[in-house]
């Protein structure tokens, strides 16, 4: 790595280690946090810190028990259910309305297109808290505070702007002249759509996706205006165990939210490289 | 791509019969009742609900615990014109207000609920003044000073209100609630002002300035709490060395977790609280379960699972020992005789008055 | 991507400008009218994709955000329950006391209010603007039922506030349909008796103080993002993309790591008994005592909003670095240039538009963030959305919630025009 061009002094040579020590502690300022609460989460005591035990590799020091806290409540057991039924629903709701207005705004004829894109991605803008008192107005003024349905429309307008972005994103450089190739050689709009554009958009609208699941996912502000006793999800019980006292089975939530979050990165990444691949366009 | 057009709508269906599984539940009549949560509720189902269900078979009672923004889901369930709570659990405060905006319903208490087992009607069974026009009162629960004995020498422990905010006198921490209620009421009668004569002197401009400097005393030493559950922890985590705290919670710390607190019982600020009916939900079945539910043995049951006194005088001799720990009740009661010597009644319709007010010139005063 | 677009014919107007001949198609029509109608055929046909995402966002987000403005000016339940008063009190000139007339309006609708149990919101309403005035009108209605006229010495028996000019006045100045009291309340003002509108007092300030503390920590947090993240940016952007990609993972994952499990770390680093504060009594830097207060304060809110948004900062900077070719810094060096004077005055300034990116959307993300200031925050770390979550939620004013709400929103439209003016909303790019 440490190649110099001839015009560099010791002083630059020097600065140039002393660059990627800053690198690396701001590194460390990033994922520490992160990584810390996993070790952390199979803690014997009911601590926030390493005990002496855990320091000295002892197995006494370490324990499966805050997971089998959370394994054995039904209260974090509904929440999980309650999570992924409203985040699947505001997934699959926001990926097809996302993936239609997408096709529309990067058509060249789209009228009024910054207009209606600013509109579409409003509600990434616009503060939680706000987009929350708002609907607890207006969606209790319709009877929808309280149910799936209401918190599943509040996640799913939260969801579509990066579905929108991600795939208005794909669709730059779309050949539309695949679309007019296969209508001319007889194939109905449905078969052109299913057979032609959403493979060739289908990373797009999967990491769009998966931004709209994990929106939902950890979405917790809206879940406080409008979901009942009903609807609690894992955020809103993180929320209310942080609020009244940090407990250590948090830690273990906290662990097991990591590694969904580990591998829906992943899947991003793999994604980004297979569209990269099949654009022709070298990656880096 | 066909696969995965079959695995959307394999999704989509799953989610609509989930939902459709959330919802199909009405088979039985059903009573959604809102309350606190928590120990609290625990307490309701296993002194009210579960032998109301008991005699009623058909009926099943859902619970809610929505009450910390009772006020705000009749208001907007009545605006709304479909209300889905039946009964709701609700501090005297509130329930007064909700009267006054007319989205809960009136009480005829003396038609409604059951008399005493010796026939005193309930108008005068009841703790004397907790009655209003919509609010059947339940439980009398205080907010009080606790402190951790550990910090203290024996024989050199705080015992009063100006204890509390005598910081030479006794080292630590206080644990404080982060609203303005209760924290004027015990300035002010730290700074020696008569308990019945508090409301008086927080009536007058110079009274709420008196009330704020002698908070001032102890503002760099507070912590602030906002949820029930920390002030036990505070105390148990000796991040404080007294804290102020809801009855029920402090007696579950101190004799069900085995934590070394004492409370201190002078100057306790007492509530009432109680059932209110939103509008339109006054029906056959709600009145049942309110005469069965307030009647004098149901009240003084409900004492076995949690420390807060019943809000009847003829339930008062009724009460029995914990369930969990079988220690007689008595004494843990609010309203016990040796506990109810300096008590503060707190005056919900001063603070309906000026609780808007309080609380702005509180967090102004807090984040200055 | 602007350019890209313009160079893609889309299905059937390949050709454009007909000239003056009138060219027709094979059936008859005229090649212009043909064009026309394939235009706007495609224009449908776009419009029409984007319509069902418009419309829903319409219905289930714009919507309620014009409600809830609409929440912050909305006076009718006291202009409806009102309405006799507020007629009769038009022609009263402020002076003295109102006449009769006025006082026989009060009492019936005093008497239809305390009928129709509509005199609750009214007497809170009114009470917002005059503490007391709650009682003065519950207990008013209350026991107008018992009085007989005249109505002014009846009232003024009821209630001694009835003889004094200023409540009538409050009225007077309250029974419109529409108040603007509440944002007068969200900037710490207040109309004083004669309507003249004057700031509060000193010990009921806090609104401005709020906004500005928001506005203040926002633009620290900014500044800290930036100072982190460039450095970071910087190097990604320079690494062969091998290193790049897997170092570029450390960005990514606190990106994807829930807002919560990140906020609760930070309270598992900071707290008293905490990892950071054990770490530095065990090397000794500061003993056991001495522990210092990290966390449930201001210093809290800054650390970790600024490690929740530093991926904000990094992605738009990093992606305007990958286009800066090095050989302009080559060509600088060689030319002489001192190497910080080269990376000021040639590299920085290729980076502004990725700073201005990065700088608007963390800013606007901060300054509405509610959460982790109400988690780690304590007292001193709360933000605005705060207060405005306190008044949803406790205080039960909507109206000074919506009110500080809409001035909040106002501020982030605002950058979000910069930011499109700018970037450019079509520019914006996830990951």
């Amino acid at each position: 790595m440490a190649k110099f061009a001839p015009y560099q002094g010791t002083l630059e040579r020097s600065w140039h280690y002393a660059y990627r020590l800053i690198c690396a502690a701001i590194f460390l300022f990033l994922i520490t946090p992160i990584l810390i609460i996993i070790p952390l989460s199979f803690n014997a005591q009911p601590y926030f810190t390493f005990t002496p035990d855990m320091l000295s590799f002892n197995a006494d020091g370490y324990s499966l028990r805050w997971y089998q806290d959370f394994f054995t409540s039904s209260t974090w057991m509904n929440s999980i259910k309650n999570s992924f039924i409203i985040a699947i629903a505001s997934t699959i709701l926001a990926t097809t309305l996302g993936t239609l207005a997408a096709l529309g705004l990067s058509r060249a004829h789209m009228p009024a297109r910054l207009l209606i894109m600013s509109i579409l991605i409003s509600p990434m803008i616009v503060p939680l808290i706000i987009s929350g008192a708002a609907m607890f107005f207006f969606y209790s003024s319709v009877n929808l505070t309280g149910t799936y349905t209401g918190v599943i429309l509040a996640h799913t307008a939260l969801g579509t702007p990066f579905v929108v972005i991600t795939v208005t994103a794909t669709l730059v450089g779309f050949d539309y002249r695949l679309v007019r190739a296969a209508q001319s050689l007889g194939a109905t709009p449905q078969t052109t759509f299913f057979k032609v554009i959403l493979p060739l958009i289908a990373p797009g609208v999967i990491s769009g996706a998966l931004f709209a699941f994990i929106t939902s996912f950890d979405e917790v502000v809206i879940v406080l205006f409008v979901a009942g006793s009903g609807q609690r999800t894992i955020p809103l019980e993180m929320w209310s165990g942080i609020r009244e006292q940090i407990s250590p089975t948090i830690l273990a939530v906290a662990t097991m939210l990591i590694s969904i979050s580990i591998v829906l990165l992943v899947t991003l990444e793999m994604l980004r490289r297979r569209n990269e691949r099949i654009r022709g366009v070298t990656p880096g | 791509m066909k696969q995965w057009l079959k695995t959307t709508t394999a999704l989509v269906a799953g989610v609509a019969a989930m939902g459709a599984a959330a919802t199909s539940v009405q088979a039985q009549e059903t009573l959604t009742i809102v309350s606190w949560g928590g120990a609290y509720t625990e307490s309701q189902v296993k002194a009210y609900h579960e032998p109301y269900m008991a005699n009623n078979p058909d009926v099943r009672i859902i619970n809610e615990d929505r009450s910390a923004n009772g006020l705000a889901g009749i208001r907007a369930q009545v605006a709304a014109g479909n209300v889905t709570w039946d009964l709701v659990d609700m501090l005297e405060g509130p329930a007064i207000t909700a009267c006054a905006e007319g989205i809960i319903e009136p009480i005829n208490h003396d038609e409604l609920l059951a008399s005493a087992p010796d026939g005193t009607p309930a108008t005068e069974d009841f703790v004397e003044g907790s009655l209003h026009e919509c609010f059947i009162p339940q439980i009398v629960y205080a907010t009080l000073f606790a402190y951790n004995s550990d910090m203290f020498d024996d024989g050199a422990h705080p015992s009063t209100i100006a204890d509390v905010f005598d910081l030479d006198g006794f080292a630590g921490r206080r644990g404080m609630q982060q609203i303005p209620a209760g924290n004027l009421e015990w300035a002010l009668v730290a700074d020696g002002v008569p308990y019945d004569d508090v409301y008086d002197v927080l009536d007058t401009q110079e009274g709420v300035a008196r009330a704020f400097s002698k908070l001032d005393e102890v503002k760099d030493s507070a912590v602030w709490w906002t949820e029930g559950a920390q002030p036990p922890q505070l105390l148990a985590d000796r991040e404080v060395s007294m804290s102020s705290g809801y009855n029920g919670r402090l007696f579950n710390a101190q004799v069900v977790e085995n934590q070394p607190f004492e409370l201190i019982w002078d100057g306790q600020l007492f509530e009432i609280d109680g059932w209110v009916v939103p509008a339109g939900k006054l029906t056959d079945r709600v009145k049942d379960y309110l005469h069965f539910a307030t009647d004098t043995q149901r009240l003084a049951d409900q004492a076995k699972y949690i420390s807060y006194g019943p809000a009847r005088n003829s339930s008062a001799p009724m009460v029995s020992t914990h369930e969990e720990t079988g220690i007689d009740m008595q004494p843990h009661m609010p309203t016990a005789p040796e506990n109810f010597q300096t008590p503060i009644q707190k005056d919900a319709e001063w603070w309906a008055n000026n609780g808007d007010e309080m609380s702005e010139r509180f967090n102004a005063w807090l984040a200055r | 991507m602007a350019q890209a677009e313009a160079t893609l014919p889309a299905s059937g107007s390949a050709s454009t400008g007909a000239p003056s001949t009138a060219l027709t198609t094979a059936d008859g029509t005229p090649l212009k009218v043909s064009i026309r109608r394939a235009m706007r055929r495609n224009k449908l046909l776009a419009f029409g994709l984007t319509l069902p995402l418009l419309l829903f966002i319409t219905f289930s987000f714009l919507m309620p955000i014009f409600e809830m403005t609409f929440n912050s000016v909305d006076n009718r339940p006291v202009a409806n329950t009102l309405h006799r008063s507020a007629a009769a009190l038009q022609s009263w000139d402020g002076q003295g006391l109102p006449s009769e007339a006025v006082y026989a309006a009060m009492a019936e609708d005093l008497k239809q209010a305390a009928e129709e149990r509509s005199i609750g919101r009214v007497a809170t309403r009114l009470n917002y603007q005059e503490s007391g005035m709650r009682s003065v009108m519950m207990g008013s209605a209350r026991m107008i039922e018992r009085h007989e006229p005249p109505w002014k010495e009846a009232l003024i028996d009821i209630n001694a506030a009835w003889g004094e000019g200023s409540t009538w006045r409050l009225i007077k100045r309250e029974s419109g349909a529409i108040t603007f009291s509440y944002y007068l309340n969200a900037v710490d003002m207040t109309y004083a008796d004669d309507g003249s509108i004057v700031a509060q007092p000193e010990w009921r300030q806090i609104y401005v103080k709020l906004f500005w503390r928001t506005a203040w920590m926002s633009i620290l947090i900014t500044a800290l993002c930036l100072v982190l993240g460039f450095p970071i940016a910087y190097l990604l952007a320079n690494l062969p993309s091998r290193h790049a990609n897997l170092l570029m993972i450390l960005v990514l994952l606190p990106f994807w790591t829930s807002l919560l499990v990140r906020t609760s770390s930070w309270i598992v680093m900071l707290q008293n008994e905490g990892v950071l504060n054990d770490l530095m009594v065990w090397i000794g830097v500061i003993s056991d005592d001495g522990r210092i207060q990290m966390v449930y304060n201001r210093i809290g809110t800054l650390v970790a909003m600024t490690q929740i948004l530093l991926p904000f900062m990094i992605l738009p900077l990093y992606s305007v670095m990958k286009g800066i070719s090095p050989s302009y810094m080559r060509a600088a060096r060689s030319l002489g240039a001192n190497p910080l004077v080269a990376f000021w005055r040639v590299y920085v300034p290729q980076t502004l538009a990725g700073v201005g990116a990065g700088g608007i959307l963390v800013f606007i993300l901060a300054i509405g963030y509610y959460i982790t200031p109400a988690l780690v925050g304590g007292q001193s770390g709360q933000l605005i959305s705060n207060y405005i979550a306190y008044h949803m939620q406790q205080s039960l004013n909507w109206g000074l919630a919506a009110s500080i709400g809409t001035i909040l929103l106002a501020g982030v439209m605002v950058l979000y025009l910069i930011y499109n003016r700018l970037v450019g909303i079509d520019k914006m790019k996830l990951g």
